[in-house]
């Protein structure tokens, strides 16, 4: 590997590492001993070990949340390392030593030829052209006052800020994982979008190379000031593969007056064989805070991954007139489980939501929307439309709606509106009446179902969102 | 439109099928060469829909003996889709829904499809939007047809027409169009019947699958068959199909008795 790769892909680290510790991963089990240790790794300040500490102490009095409609065996959580040092992934020679299985994968999504050994691993020329885009991406969001880094990377050079907000909106002892997060978190993507500025590309972690496997207790921060917008992407549509199983990730937006954050997820996490061995558990938290007047905080999710998903990006809307939105496409294949929605949260004045979720289930998975919509007495003229749709394959699958609405204030309006449909027999045998084979057909279908969503993402998002689809249903379907 | 030079497209022969080890099609036998129309009728449970169905290659259905020739090959050995590709289109009695799929889209990618087949050129949407205008105006269709989702919110009428609209597309060798008349009101009946004239040659052949003459004064077969409990029972020319209506199905049940009787 190259040295300026090598000094990108340990970037974040180079201020922690403590030479009188030789171990890179540290013995499993956790501790307050653990979190001083991961501290101490990192060289944080004071106020972070406080922060962890806190976090740690409020968790050890939790309890795993068993509400969620998953099922999966009690994880032992003095059974993992909470700290490894992160090792630049072992180079493949050439393409010829590619798992075959990984590239048909490729192939189906339509991922360019570049990109393939790069995520591949395979040490070659071309992935400097990442190395390159990196760079160009990082000098032209700095000329605009930008921020965009490691939250490690943070710590250390805008500890002003990351003190002012991490923690700001999901609180250390939010929740079960959330303080876990908070007690042992190791890396993440920090944003920061100053006053006034319209970030003038899509950030996305995708080319943020030099944080790559950020690891199992991924932090994530993005702050736009007042007037600010951004449109954030995280993950890609290429399968992650991951040794840790569980992942519990956090992650927390701040709108300020008239600011506006959109953030674009595609999940695609290793979900485990067709018999549902393996996989990832996926237990994120993810919130944005509509703090200003006038603010907008915008999720769009597609959820194809992971063995079981546990997660509600929400927004707090507090400022008056603030918008928040929520659209989201779960698909669930084989053995998966997901149990996913979102929070809606209304104090400001005239705020709005609009939440639209489409779940599509197939194999022997199980899909759930869990929403909660709150108007608070405050928040007078407040109004909500929610869309749950949910779409069989075959008949061993279920889908599940659980909409609580809560309405403190009789100026709201609040709608909500579900539909379960199963994918016809006879839409398949309709379009293959016109000469369309089966997989164009349920891509087809698949894609008119979840068109809502899709039309917010980013216009090549959307196309390889599309095609990410069509091959997670493969085969489930006639 | 019988012609001299016609050649055979379709041949079943004693075609048995069943749906839930349910016996519907119990013993047919019918040939349907170019340039032919064909009526097929019968009361509702008489096999109409499922000898249509059968044609196409719906799953739900067994076949349990027989054979189906298409233009001399094994039509059963082929999937629906390469039924469709080699000529033979299905209009359906109830066209399916599609929500969030435009139109177009849905029309393009059929075309397409049915083109590369046949090794001639695909078209981009801006050629396919030129193309399927044209044809639109053949079935008096408002071009909002296009955008909206397949079949969805259409009416009764507008369903029928969007089917011959993608027979008139795809130019199939063999259109079965089943009870395309039901649900139709009588402008409504006359606009998709000048459709099917219009695109109806000496190359081609259809089977109209009806309960009513009525369609039938304005697309006139060249052979009428009746079909009961799974067969066909009697086969005449357009007046077989005005006796029917005059004289109602009782009598084909009368005659069907004697004629079994003599064929035993």
């Amino acid at each position: 590997m190259s040295a300026v790769l090598q000094s990108l892909v340990n970037q974040p680290y180079k201020h922690g590492f403590v030479t009188d510790i030789e171990s890179d991963v540290a013995p499993k089990g956790l501790n307050e001993d653990t979190i001083r240790l991961i501290s101490a790794k990192k060289n944080e300040p004071e106020w972070l070990l406080s922060f962890r500490l806190d976090a740690y102490r409020k968790w050890v009095t939790m309890s795993e949340p068993d509400w969620q409609n998953v099922h999966y065996s009690k994880i032992d959580y003095q059974d993992i390392s909470y700290y490894s040092a992160p090792k630049p992934k072992n180079k493949l020679a050439s393409m010829d030593e590619v798992d075959p299985e990984l590239l048909r994968t490729f192939e189906k999504l339509g991922v360019p030829m570049h990109e393939r050994a790069a995520l591949a691993g395979v040490a070659v020329d071309v992935i400097f052209d990442s190395v390159s885009v990196a760079t160009t991406y990082k000098q032209k969001l700095a000329e605009v006052g930008i921020i965009f880094c490691s939250i490690s990377e943070a710590v250390h050079n805008h500890p002003e800020l990351v003190k002012k907000y991490l923690g700001s909106v999901v609180p250390v002892g939010d929740n079960f994982f959330a303080a876990l997060n908070s007690a042992v978190f190791t890396d993440g993507s920090f944003c920061f979008i100053p006053k006034g500025v319209k970030c003038p590309m899509d950030l996305s972690t995708y080319f943020r190379i030099n944080t790559e496997g950020s690891g199992q207790f991924e932090r994530t921060l993005v702050i736009a000031e007042e007037g600010a917008s951004v449109s954030y992407l995280e993950g890609c549509t290429a399968p992650q593969f991951d040794t840790n199983q569980l992942h519990a990730a956090v992650v927390e937006l701040i709108a300020l007056d008239n600011a506006n954050i959109k953030y674009s997820t595609v999940q695609n996490w290793y979900a485990g064989d067709e018999n549902g061995i393996g996989g990832i558990y996926n237990f994120v938290t993810k919130r944005g805070l509509a703090k200003g007047v006038n603010s907008r905080i915008s999720w769009t999710q597609i959820e194809t991954g992971a063995a079981i998903t546990w997660k509600y990006p929400s927004c707090i809307l507090r400022g008056d007139n603030s918008v928040g939105e929520f659209y989201s496409v779960a698909v669930t294949n084989n053995f998966q489980q997901a149990d996913t929605g979102t929070k809606m949260i209304h104090i400001g004045k005239n705020t709005r939501s609009t939440i639209i979720s489409k779940g599509i289930s197939a194999g022997h998975s199980n899909s759930s929307y869990r929403g909660l919509v709150r108007i608070t007495p405050t928040a007078d003229g407040a109004r909500n439309y929610s869309q749950c749709d949910s779409m069989l394959i075959g008949d061993q699958c279920g889908a599940h709606t659980f909409p609580y609405i809560q309405v403190q204030n009789n100026t709201a309006k609040v709608e909500h509106e579900a539909s379960t449909s199963k994918i016809g027999e006879d839409q398949l045998f309709y379009l293959s009446q016109r000469g369309i084979g089966a997989e164009e057909a349920v891509s087809m279908i698949i894609n008119g179902f979840c068109k809502e969503v899709f039309q917010q993402l980013p216009m090549e998002f959307a196309v390889e969102a599309t095609k990410l689809l069509s091959f997670k249903l493969e085969g489930s379907v006639g | 439109m019988i012609d001299k030079n016609s050649t055979t497209l379709l041949s079943i022969k004693n075609l048995h099928a069943s749906i839930n080890t349910t016996e519907i099609l119990n013993g047919i036998n019918l040939t349907v060469k170019s340039g032919e129309i064909h009526a097929i009728m019968g009361l509702n449970g008489s096999g109409k829909s499922t000898l249509a169905k059968v044609l196409a290659g719906h799953s739900a259905y067994e076949v349990t003996a027989g054979t189906i020739e298409f233009e001399g090959k094994d039509l059963l050995a082929l999937p629906p889709e390469e039924r469709a590709r080699a000529g033979l289109f299905l209009g359906f009695q109830y066209p399916i829904e599609i929500p969030g799929v435009a139109n177009t889209q849905f029309l393009r990618l059929a075309y397409n499809t049915i083109q590369a087949q046949r090794g001639k050129d695909e078209l981009d949407p801006l050629e396919f939007d030129d193309f399927v205008r044209e044809k639109m105006k053949l079935l008096d269709m408002k071009p909002d047809f296009l955008d909206r989702s397949v079949n969805e919110g259409f009416s009764g009428g507008e369903k029928k027409r969007n089917e011959i609209l993608q027979m008139a597309l795809l130019e199939p060798k063999l259109s079965i169009l089943d009870e395309t008349d039901s649900g139709l009101d009588i402008d409504a009946l006359k606009i998709v019947a000048n459709g099917v004239n219009q695109i109806a040659h000496k190359d081609n052949a259809i089977i109209l699958v009806t309960h009513y003459q009525r369609l039938l004064d304005h697309i006139v077969p060249d052979f009428v068959h009746v079909m009961q409990a799974g067969r066909i029972v009697m086969t005449g020319d357009k007046k077989l199909a005005m006796e029917l209506e005059t004289r109602g199905y009782d009598w084909i049940n009368a005659d069907q008795r004697l004629a079994t009787g003599v064929n035993a």
